[in-house]
């Protein structure tokens, strides 16, 4: 089975990350717990439109964080991610 | 009994069709995808069902084009609020690719090439009202759309017709798919507007 891709980069879902984070994710960095690759959230391929938002590795495709926003909640699973490492605010 | 009233929220549409409350017509054919878009040929394509017990039923590309298949034309609802009525599929019933199935399970589990997956009560394959679709408009089903075939379940939210099916499991007790651990409805009854869980 090989795959296509249909992806946005990580950008694409800032405003979303932001809203969840409180801080501009684009810089954040993580290390996918699939295959143990670290990067940029800005480098994760971003697949958006569908029911939520959803991170995936660029370097082995697993999903590395999903997102859905509902009226009334907003609901999040980094379990993909061994560490999720966010930019402190600045002081 | 819970007595459940499609109520006044439904819009009548002409030649029957009728819109699920919070929903709006669309002509064209939406792409929405959670991952890439996996590429199966049909040598290597199966279909497999496994039962609660462990007993396990498959059927390669071949198998399944020799089976009955039927012709639906169903409105589909997807919980991004779009809906496009008259959608003409092929495909074959889950009532014949059940049929010999022995089972006491009450839930499914659909998996699909990728890591997509969709929970469902197992009633809601049978009787006539779901399949395994390989063709869309008199054309083979095209990858985006789920090809070489996905599961129709169009009296669901089109979430649960999973794209690229490769799979169900039988289970005795209910397990999540991909949208529902995150917070989408189990069921996902468009008339009952049942998007996300708790509605």
């Amino acid at each position: 089975m090989t795959t296509e891709p249909g992806f946005l980069d990580g950008n694409a879902a800032a405003g979303d990350l932001e809203s969840l984070f409180g801080a501009d994710m684009t810089t954040a960095a993580g290390q996918c717990q699939g295959c143990g690759l670290r990067m940029r959230l800005a480098e994760a391929h971003a697949y958006l439109g569908g029911p939520g938002t959803v991170l995936r590795c660029p370097g082995c495709e697993d999903v590395l964080l999903r997102m859905v926003r509902s009226p009334n909640h907003l609901w999040l699973d980094a379990s993909g991610l061994d560490y999720l490492r966010l930019p402190a605010a600045a002081g | 009994m819970a007595v459940i009233s499609r109520g006044f929220h439904g819009r009548a549409r002409d030649k029957g069709h009728e819109l699920p409350p919070g929903q709006y017509e669309t002509t064209g054919f939406p792409v929405l995808s959670a991952g890439p878009t996996p590429v199966v040929s049909l040598d290597d394509w199966e279909f497999t069902v496994r039962t609660e017990t462990g007993v396990r039923y498959s059927w390669n590309w071949q198998e399944l084009m020799a089976l009955p298949s039927e012709t639906p034309t169903v409105d589909i609802h997807c919980v991004t609020k779009w809906s496009k009525f008259g959608t003409r599929w092929q495909g074959v019933s889950l009532d014949v690719l059940l049929a010999d199935v022995e089972s006491g399970a009450e839930y499914a589990l659909v998996r699909s090439y990728g890591d997509y997956t969709t929970n469902l009560p197992l009633e809601d394959l049978l009787d006539g009202k779901a399949w395994v679709a390989y063709r869309f408009d008199d054309e083979e089903l095209p990858a985006e759309h789920g090809g070489p075939a996905r599961l129709l379940v169009p009296h669901l939210y089109f979430w649960k017709s999973a794209k690229w099916v490769s799979g169900i499991q039988l289970l005795d007790e209910e397990e999540q798919g991909f949208w529902e651990t995150v917070g989408y409805h189990n069921y996902g009854d468009p008339w009952r507007e049942q998007r996300y869980q708790g509605d």
